[in-house]
């Protein structure tokens, strides 16, 4: 047995019950011990992963290898960093309860559990511990009708995307005649003799993934939840699922629908061209930064999405380099996010910002670095993740999307340029409040990387790479 | 004789019918819960006959999966219904819209 090759998740879920029970018997408040113990969870397991050797388990279900290396360190960074972000806003929003961290390591854990599956049944029970903790934190402010609303919203279009998937499983299964990766890969190995009943799966299965990812025209919930969700969740949202379902998603499709590629090719260069184009001009008009956020998000996962369609050794590696980028820049526009609070409440739309350069330089900075980011502009990493994702698409000859997505992201850098305007031209306004200190740490960590990740490219770049290897020999 | 077709047939007509009832029904939430099983119920159906046809387990135990998750996607429907309605007094899909899409 080689189930050592599972031990992080063996500890995560272990420490996870453990948290659990420590803050159902602990008198007194128990949240901010459970954070903190939650963020020393995740650490370990982080410690764990890199110290962890190569190799399937459990008879091929579980994968231990670079890809998923690479995928599981991204998603536990931005799990503790939304953890952290959480702890002074649940606290004056009066949501601080010690589910919420634990709610967050069960996320993790099937996150986890998805970039590792090697198995459609492995895939699907990592895909619904995730999909069940994250409905319940979008719904966590309970007595705040948005939160209800976008939980009930996410719960019902999240139920029917894993229905759609667990169908297109299971007529996969039926007519390749295998649940094992490796077993669907060979059934498809001679493209002439694959039967409609598998091709019709496979559109069922992205159809699935591409609601777990919000890439248009499944992406009608996002906005409503990404605004309703308590500000946390909504980080923790952008950030540790989309690199779960984005990674599943390339290695499905790469791993064992890889042969069909001629099949599914044109199907995700249509839905990544629709999200990069709805999520350059859908942004424009919004007011409130998390709407807006929501959008770039769907725009980001657009050009995540071309890496996918290249289908090659490029493209997964441009969709790794992508996501760790992306995270990092997400996760540090959110801190700002949850810096702007007047008088104890906490303000949402862009007007906000106004004055912001003069009433405090330092955050104002930050944001502008991350939009600046997103937008694409060198030297910022934003830049260096869209620069791999078209030479990709240039690579293996979509000359189309390479074309689009930068047409795109000059469209794009629009809003993201209005906000740097607002922050240093706009009348001010009153200034914030004190801001808490783990924001400015989160704020300072991501933007620190997002600036220079240019000096020191070379680990993420060789860890994609060698990730790439992994499905491309 | 009944083969695999009209097992396929029973479950496409049980995904259609629960895909449909999320998006025409206007009216109550707990329908579009009840839509959501008819799909998982509809895809154990699969599960099962493409099991049998194909000779392999596999199919079967992953049903048993199945059953399981829908069992706590159910309690997590309704507890977020619940809360909803708390904060709203009512579950009717048309008034989900506070915040427009």
């Amino acid at each position: 047995m080689n189930w050592f090759l599972s031990l992080p998740e063996i500890v995560l879920a272990l420490s996870g019950m453990g948290i659990l029970l420590l803050g159902v018997v602990k008198r007194g408040d128990a949240t901010q011990i459970c954070s903190m113990l939650t963020i020393a969870a995740l650490v370990l397991c982080a410690v764990l992963i890199v110290g962890n050797s190569f190799g399937p388990a459990f008879e091929g279900q579980f994968l231990a290898d670079p890809i998923s290396v690479f995928a599981k360190l991204l998603i536990l960074a931005a799990s503790a960093f939304s953890v952290l972000l959480s702890l002074d806003f649940n606290e004056r929003a009066h949501i601080a309860r010690f589910e919420f961290p634990v709610l967050v390591l069960f996320a993790t854990l099937g996150m986890m559990m998805m970039v590792s599956a090697g198995n459609m049944m492995s895939l699907y029970l990592g895909l619904e511990l995730q999909s069940l903790s994250i409905y319940v934190l979008a719904a966590f402010a309970r007595d705040d009708l948005r939160s209800a609303e976008a939980g009930l919203k996410y719960f019902v279009l999240g139920a029917l995307a894993s229905g759609l998937l667990l169908y297109g499983i299971s007529l996969v299964y039926g007519f390749s005649g295998s649940m094992d990766f490796v077993g669907i890969a060979h059934a498809l190995a001679d493209p002439a003799s694959v039967s409609p009943g598998v091709i019709v799966g496979i559109v069922f299965v992205i159809t699935g993934l591409a609601f777990k990812v919000a890439a248009v025209p499944f992406h009608m919930w996002t906005p409503d939840v990404y605004e309703g969700a308590p500000t946390p969740v909504t980080a923790f949202f952008g950030t540790a699922p989309k690199v779960a379902a984005m990674v599943l998603f390339a290695r499905v499709m790469m791993g064992p629908f890889g042969h069909a590629l001629g099949q599914w090719q044109t199907l995700i260069e249509t839905i990544s061209i629709a999200s990069m184009i709805l999520g350059a001009l859908a942004a424009i008009g919004q007011t409130n930064i998390k709407r807006l956020m929501a959008y770039s998000s769907i725009g980001h996962m657009g050009y995540v999405l071309i890496g996918i369609a290249c289908g090659n050794a490029a493209g997964l590696r441009s969709v790794l380099i992508y996501l760790a980028v992306y995270v990092f820049m997400f996760l540090g526009t959110f801190a700002v996010i949850l810096a702007m609070r007047r008088r104890g409440e906490a303000v949402e739309t862009i007007a906000d910002l106004a004055g912001l350069g003069r009433n405090d330089p330092a955050l104002a900075l930050a944001m502008t670095v991350f939009m600046f980011s997103m937008a694409g502009i060198p030297p910022l990493s934003g830049f260096f993740g869209k620069l791999y994702v078209f030479l990709a698409a240039v690579q293996s000859g979509l000359w189309g999307l390479a074309v689009i997505g930068v047409l795109t992201s000059v469209v794009g850098a629009f809003y993201y340029l209005r906000i740097i305007k607002v922050m240093y031209f706009d009348e001010p306004g009153s200034a914030f409040d004190r801001r808490a200190p783990s924001l400015s740490v989160v704020a300072a960590a991501t933007g620190i990387f997002t600036t220079f990740f240019f000096l020191l490219p070379a680990p993420v770049l060789n860890a994609a790479q060698a990730a790439a290897k992994v499905l491309f020999g | 004789m009944i083969s695999l077709g009209h097992y396929l047939v029973v479950s496409a007509i049980l995904l259609v019918l629960g895909v449909f009832g999320i998006f025409l029904n206007r009216k109550n939430v707990i329908i579009i819960l009840m839509s959501i099983e008819l799909i998982l119920l509809a895809v154990n159906i699969n599960l099962v006959a493409f099991s049998a046809a194909l000779g392999d387990l596999v199919g079967q135990v992953f049903a048993m999966f199945v059953l399981t998750v829908a069992a706590a996607e159910a309690a997590i429907g309704l507890a977020i219904v619940v809360i909803y309605f708390r904060n709203r007094g009512s579950i009717e899909v048309e008034d989900v819209n506070l915040m427009r899409g």
